[in-house]
């Protein structure tokens, strides 16, 4: 086969070479230059800074906390757009666009209204103080932050899912005697699942990059509070380049894992689905 | 979206009160994760009264940060325009080798942390970075000064355009196209009179979102700009380092400014939407009166 199909369509060749010309300049070759800086480290040294104990904290906290914010979002996310679709009451236009308002409002401004409203005297916070419960500058404050900026994927995949599916097939579960929760768990949930995990890992991906909003309410104390995104922050600021760019490495492969395990997902949803 | 299916009631439905519980608990989740820490910026940015208020909004060093978020957003989104109609038109009225693997690429700046993204530009130009040397010769700034804050910037909006239009221009096929090539248009006036009006809504819906991306993008710009104040500090980090100070009134006045827009953003994206599906609805209706 030919690299291209023939088409009577013009402008090949200036929009593609355009795309990787421009794909290049701002992604391929800066990226590139994270592998090559880290190429300068000799693999013990690489090693040495990646399993510091400090460093392996960081990943324990991000990784850790962005598993239990996609979870949250898992469940809390399904239950949204379940109620989005199915169910009518007044405002919902409104609360659907406000599902995206993670997405349009800078995390900087998430991360500070957060550690406002959960600091002891805040107006959350005020109320789990005598709990014993504190959110803000603790790993609880972290799960917190991403939640927020995590919220929307979830909704956003499996909505339109649950919106296209067919109500016959519930009607047919029903006429053969099923209950209602039997359809759930027999027919609505394996026809949702697969949007259910892309949408989770979507969140997941989303989280563990994630840093406005969650150095306001971390306190970014080491080895309890600090995310491996400003690790690489700190160790910029102490000119340590070489350590920021291994630890931004690993950071990346984990991107790198992520974005292809989405893809999967993406391609079986599909499959699932029965469209192209 | 509009549900329009014919459902028997008792059937196909919960209890009543399965449903206000599922609504109830989805309802509180929505307040206390999005509607409380929205409310709560304007409440802080307005706790000492509209005078501080506003002081806060007319300083100096907040205003020049307003420029500056201006500035980087004016040139990154329409780069970025540029290349997603680029890209879009190559992949979906064309078909040829390596195209997912295009695609994916495209997509990577979305999955990279934007602490990353901030890094990678000062490996490349900072002063111990591979161009460094050649640019403090010839006394060009780009790590700790705006073109920087530009770049960091576009590397983060990157894909919007180009998602958006990609899967919406594969959809639509390119007969259109083809019809008014054999009736003797042009390239150009094929794309701007054929193209152009069908994808007028994605291509404005991808710009919304990624012109909100690049007003408030933060941990990119943070790592590239040096926080100098009234240089170098765009709104997002202007927040930052008065909250740092406790000047808070200060901090939520800044804030303010961006969850006003981000609540523009969301009206404009569902006014697009809302058009989009109008659009198609008509373009349905007539393609069954044929």
């Amino acid at each position: 086969m030919a690299f291209k199909k023939p088409s009577v369509l013009p402008g090949f060749n200036l929009s593609l070479g355009y795309t990787i010309f421009y794909l290049g300049l701002i992604v391929l070759v800066p990226l590139s230059a994270l592998i090559f800086k880290t190429a300068g480290l000799s693999w013990a040294d690489f090693w040495q800074t990646v399993s510091n104990p400090r460093v392996v904290a960081s990943y324990r906290l991000t990784f850790g906390a962005s598993l239990i914010a996609a979870g949250i979002n898992m469940l809390f996310g399904l239950l949204v757009a379940w109620v989005l679709v199915r169910y009518s009451f007044p405002g919902k236009r409104l609360i659907d666009a406000m599902v995206d308002l993670p997405f349009a409002l800078p995390t900087a401004v998430a991360g500070i209204a957060l550690a406002t409203l959960y600091a002891p005297n805040g107006w959350i916070g005020q109320w789990l103080e005598p709990l014993g419960l504190k959110v803000a500058f603790t790993p609880l404050g972290v799960v917190l932050a991403l939640t927020f900026i995590s919220l929307p994927f979830v909704v956003r995949t499996v909505q339109p899912v649950l919106e296209d599916m067919e109500i016959e097939l519930e009607e047919a579960a029903s006429s053969l005697g099923a209950t209602r929760w039997q359809i759930f768990a027999k027919v609505i949930f394996p026809t949702v699942w697969p949007a259910l995990l892309t949408g989770f890992t979507l969140a997941f991906a989303r989280a563990i990059g994630e840093f406005g909003s969650v150095v306001f309410i971390a306190g970014n104390m080491p080895m309890v509070s600090e995310i491996t995104p400003l690790l690489i922050i700190a160790k910029l600021e102490q000119f340590d380049y070489l350590g920021a760019t291994a630890i931004a490495l690993v950071m990346l492969v984990a991107s790198f894992v992520l974005l292809l395990v989405i893809n999967l997902l993406q391609w079986w949803t599909a499959k699932r689905l029965g469209r192209r | 979206m509009a549900n329009n299916k014919i459902r028997r009631p008792g059937i196909t439905d919960e209890a009543p009160w399965v449903k206000w519980l599922l609504t109830g608990i989805a309802l509180v989740f929505i307040g206390l994760f999005l509607l409380i820490p929205l409310v709560s910026v304007f409440f802080e940015a307005l706790r000492k009264g509209w005078e501080l208020y506003l002081a806060a909004l007319v300083e100096p060093d907040a205003l020049s940060a307003v420029k500056l978020t201006l500035v980087t957003a004016l040139i990154a989104v329409p780069l970025n325009l540029t290349f997603g109609v680029a890209a879009a038109w190559a992949i979906a009225k064309f078909e040829f080798k390596g195209k997912s693997v295009l695609i994916t690429l495209i997509d990577l700046p979305f999955s990279v942390s934007p602490v990353v993204a901030g890094l990678i530009y000062v490996l490349l130009f900072g002063a111990h970075g591979w161009f460094g040397e050649w640019l403090g010769a010839h006394d060009i700034k780009i790590i700790f000064a705006v073109p920087g804050i530009v770049l960091a910037t576009i590397f983060v909006t990157f894909p919007f355009v180009a998602r958006e239009l990609i899967p919406l221009m594969e959809a639509q096929g390119s007969d259109e196209e083809q019809a008014a090539l054999v009736l003797g248009a042009s390239g150009l006036q094929t794309f701007w009179r054929v193209t152009l009006p069908n994808i007028k809504w994605g291509l404005l819906y991808g710009v919304i979102l990624a012109n909100a991306r690049a007003m408030g993008e933060f941990g990119a710009v943070s790592v590239v700009s040096g926080h100098i104040r009234g240089m170098t500090n765009t709104i997002p980090l202007h927040v930052e380092i008065l909250y740092n100070e406790y000047n808070f009134v200060g901090a939520f006045a800044c804030a303010s400014i961006l969850a006003l827009l981000a609540l523009v953003t969301l009206a404009l994206k569902s006014w697009v939407e809302w058009k989009a599906e109008r659009d198609d609805e008509a373009a349905r209706i007539a393609a069954n009166a044929e």
